[in-house]
């Protein structure tokens, strides 16, 4: 600080992982290991200074300290400051992390989900399960005066599962989930057999799809996973970064109508046990509970400490980074709807032609044009008022600032996903949530080939 | 640093491992950025780590660790060996021949010392010339996401229990500009970037700006279109992401699993004749080369379609051995685990038209700029991705197109490639020249 940084922090991060998969019954590949290291940010203005150290001797650490002030200016601006601990909860009172159990019952959980995907269907031939977990300890020192500790278990089980018909064209399904929890989450709660079946029945269903219809339609989001749509749709579009920068499609919005009434879209990092949960962000801010979109109206971007310093608005606890190796940035957390009124079966029937997606794969945004991508897995046709086939893979593409506008059912059903999500953002990747009620949206693209 | 990889395998080896292969990577990195003309991000560090694989008999274990002292080192052994103890045996799991192993001869020009010395002043002022060209170009670039100029250097040591320890030094640079226009309230944005090994093979920085800027004009006005089918052109920058899909599609793993709509079909016809995709780990300088593969198998040319015939297959040892055929060199991991398989440079060869003459070739249809989303299956092979584009009208460009899908099944794509560019460029590992594909279907209105 002593060459004229205005504000910086140090980011102490030990991680061991585990990660163990199962192909072709055979347990072929197990990793376990650890990583640790320090970040030093230092900020001046709009200016940031990193650097990074896998040594914690105190003179690498100097040395970082150094390389990341070359970035400041001017007089030293603070005084030397001492340290108190931010306040403490526990959003993830995991008794033991699972990186601390024996790892043969964590090989269990990949036997177990290739003997249940096998099982559930003479047509399944592969299966595939992978089972991660990582404790993560930081301790963040900031120039504020905060020092914070946090322990932070993550687990996800995931399964892909191939079947196919004698000698006909092999179809995929995928499952998986987990959490900011320990092993026996998935004793009691999501077992190894529930996401090896989800995965296989949807591997079934696909052998029956047609292909997908093209062009401008009525589009009906599932419950839970497909609120990937808000991820991309809206949430990208709210950090801000983008928006301090002027380059996001919901630049100088706030205040004005972006989606219909009937949506409030929320990001919440305080949720128990969830993926995208932290008890405080990789800043040292505690997480908490924000309203992006009320009732429609654009109400509060996702900020961490630089954007919030520049914009001069309160920070939101959303400042989050891959590892010691990565700056902090605006990063979603659990990002979801608030249910509505509508009962989902009412919200199918009111529609005489369109597209049922229950599960997605991947999606991605253009902020600045607003454009985004969603790629629906597991979609059905609606044929008045009724779902009837299965359809084969398909993209759905829309504008963010728009699309919400054509929502005009709500269901009473929200639900968050298993617990999967990853999100990348400037080569950087970090575990979030999300979640929505059935949602009817009038008209959206659905880019398939019939 | 090789010394510290083969003491890990020796170490491994006193504790009961039958074989052990140890990787070691070290890395600077350092990236400046810039936006509207002031210095926004300086970033400055350097990392190493080592990972271990280890077998024990017919099971195998590994593990990494960052911490190289005599005690990160052991630890990294037992924790190997604990979980090759809870590992299934494979009666495949092996490491390569030693007939198989070696390196070749010569350093193919990856490393680069213009990269190591660069002072950062003069990077940040080619960031600096950069971002300038494009803010200046035309009074519509109203802002900037900036301009940023990044340099890496670093090596990678790699030693096996059969006998084999090699390493090699690389460098790299980039420099790149995200620029942003604004016309009657809508906003696009593009970029353009240069990228190699040594600071002397970079395009100019007025070059990477003014090229941005018009990529970034080009889409302003964007409109819409009818859901209808049509040709489609893929620009170099995306035939590129095409034949990262191809690749996934000739991958052995994907290849033994038969999750790949290419799986069965060595020997069969699978694109138009006049496509010819090969693999290439030798050729100096690019981003795909290296003297050995992460399991220390020499690199090599391989065709992999040679004139629509699928002729062979990318593999590592251990997918080989599943499918009773020779390793092609193409191993590729981090520092740790089984190997998976990786691509050297992976081209689409040039063919002899020049892209404009491509564009006046057809009637109607999309030249794609740009696509989003992840809406490839190769399990099926069914494409359907979102698209960014010029439309094209008797030959001509006539106006931007946005918000719309085009999809396919590659296994039409492939057969339905038309015609080549002969604008071949290699921009990172994969490569290819404009491609025209007789007909997507285009969902918008």
């Amino acid at each position: 600080m002593s060459a004229g940084g205005e504000y910086a922090d140090l980011y102490f991060e030990y991680i061991a992982t585990s990660n163990i998969s199962i192909d072709e019954s055979i347990v072929k590949s197990a990793v376990q290991g650890v990583s640790l290291g320090v970040g030093v940010r230092v900020l001046s203005g709009e200016r940031t200074g990193y650097a990074y150290s896998d040594d914690l001797s105190p003179e690498r650490i100097r040395k970082a300290a150094r390389t990341a002030a070359l970035i400041a200016r001017g007089p030293a601006k603070i005084e030397k400051t001492g340290f108190e601990e931010s306040r403490k909860r526990n959003l993830y009172p995991v008794l033991t992390a699972p990186t601390e159990t024996s790892l043969s019952d964590r090989v269990e959980l990949v036997k177990r989900a290739d003997r249940a995907g096998r099982a559930y269907d003479p047509r399944v031939f592969q299966v595939q399960a992978t089972y991660v977990d990582n404790l993560r300890q930081v301790m963040v020192a900031t120039t504020d005066g905060t020092i914070s500790f946090d322990r932070q278990p993550m687990t996800r089980l995931s399964v892909s599962v191939l079947a196919r018909e004698s000698e006909g064209v092999p179809q995929r399904g995928f499952a998986g989930g987990g959490g900011r929890v320990g092993l026996e989450f998935f004793v009691n709660d999501k077992t190894p057999e529930y996401f090896a079946g989800d995965a296989a029945r949807q591997a079934i269903v696909q052998l029956d799809a047609v292909a997908a219809p093209a062009g401008e339609m009525t589009v009906v989001l599932g419950p839970g996973w497909p609120g990937i749509l808000l991820h991309e749709a809206v949430g990208h579009g709210l950090e801000a970064d983008f928006n301090r920068k002027g380059v996001s499609a919901f630049s100088g919005r706030m205040g004005q109508q972006v989606a219909s009434p009937l949506c409030t879209v929320i990001d919440d990092g305080t949720i128990q046990n969830r993926r995208g949960s932290l008890n405080v962000d990789d800043e040292g801010v505690p997480t908490q509970r924000n309203v992006l979109i009320e009732n429609g109206i654009l109400r509060s971007y996702l900020s961490d400490k630089l954007s919030s310093r520049l914009l001069k608005n309160s920070v939101t606890g959303n400042g989050r980074r891959e590892s010691y190796q990565h700056i902090p940035m605006p990063r979603m957390t659990n990002t979801f709807m608030l249910s509505g009124e509508s009962d989902p079966a009412d919200i199918v029937k009111s529609v005489s032609r369109g597209l049922y997606c229950t599960t997605f794969g991947g999606g991605q945004v253009d902020i600045t044009s607003g454009n985004f991508v969603f790629s629906a897995t597991e979609a059905y046709l609606i044929e008045d008022g009724k779902l009837t086939r299965p359809v084969r893979g398909a993209s759905l593409i829309g504008n963010g600032p728009e699309a919400l506008k054509y929502v005009s059912m709500v269901g009473n059903d929200l639900k968050l996903d298993e617990g999967i999500g990853i999100c990348g953002k400037e080569g950087q990747s970090v575990p979030v949530g999300v979640g929505i009620p059935t949602l009817k949206i009038d008209k959206m693209t659905v880019g398939g080939t019939a | 640093m090789l010394d510290l990889a083969i003491k890990a395998i020796r170490l491994a080896q006193e504790k009961g491992a039958t074989d052990a292969e140890c990787t070691i990577a070290e890395g600077n990195e350092f990236s400046a950025s810039v936006r509207l003309r002031e210095l926004e991000t300086l970033k400055e560090a350097g990392s190493r780590a080592a990972g271990l694989r280890i077998l024990l008999g017919k099971r195998v274990g590994s593990s990494y660790t960052s911490d190289l002292s005599s005690e990160g080192i052991a630890q990294m052994v037992k924790s190997a060996l604990e979980i090759a103890d809870i590992s299934t045996e494979d009666p495949f799991a092996d490491l390569p021949d030693p007939s198989e192993l070696g390196s070749l001869p010569g350093d193919f020009g990856l490393y680069h010392e213009d990269v190591a010395t660069l002072e950062t002043q003069y990077k940040i002022d080619r960031a600096l010339a950069a971002e300038e060209a494009a803010l200046s170009f035309d009074p519509r670039i109203t802002n900037s996401e900036g301009g940023s100029f990044s340099s890496n250097t670093g090596a990678r040591y790699f030693a096996n229990s059969r006998g084999f320890a090699g390493s090699y030094r690389s460098t790299s640079c980039s420099l790149s500009v995200v620029s942003v226009a604004q016309q009657n309230g809508s906003m696009e944005r593009d970029y353009w970037y240069t990228l190699a090994r040594g600071n002397a093979g970079l395009e100019q920085p007025e070059h990477v700006g003014c090229k941005a800027a018009e990529r970034t004009l080009r889409r302003l006005g964007a409109r819409k279109i009818a859901t209808q089918n049509a040709p489609i052109i893929f620009e170099p920058r995306i035939a590129q992401g095409l034949l990262g899909s191809i690749f996934d599609a000739i991958d052995g793993e994907s290849i033994y699993r038969k999750s790949s709509f290419l799986a069965d079909k060595l020997g069969q016809r699978v694109a138009s004749e006049n496509v010819t995709i090969v693999d290439d780990g030798t050729l100096p300088g690019l981003f795909g080369s290296s003297p050995f593969d992460d399991e220390g198998v020499p690199s090599r040319r391989t065709v992999v379609i040679d004139r629509g015939v699928l002729v062979s297959y990318l593999l590592n040892s251990y997918t080989a051995r599943k499918l009773g055929m020779k390793t092609t060199g193409n191993a590729s991991r981090g520092i740790t685990g089984n190997a998976s398989v990786g691509h050297g440079n992976f081209y689409l060869e040039k063919g002899e038209m020049p892209p404009e003459q491509i564009i006046r070739s057809i009637s109607k249809g999309l030249y794609v700029t740009e696509l989003i989303g992840s809406g490839v299956n190769i399990v099926t092979g069914d494409y359907s991705r979102g698209a960014v584009g010029l439309w094209i009208e008797n030959g001509e460009i006539a106006y931007p197109v946005s918000e719309v899908t085009i999809a396919a099944n590659l296994r039409d794509m492939l057969m339905n490639i038309e015609r080549i560019g002969s604008d071949l460029e290699f921009r990172g590992s994969t490569a290819s020249p404009t491609l025209l594909i007789g007909e997507m279907t285009i969902s918008g209105q």
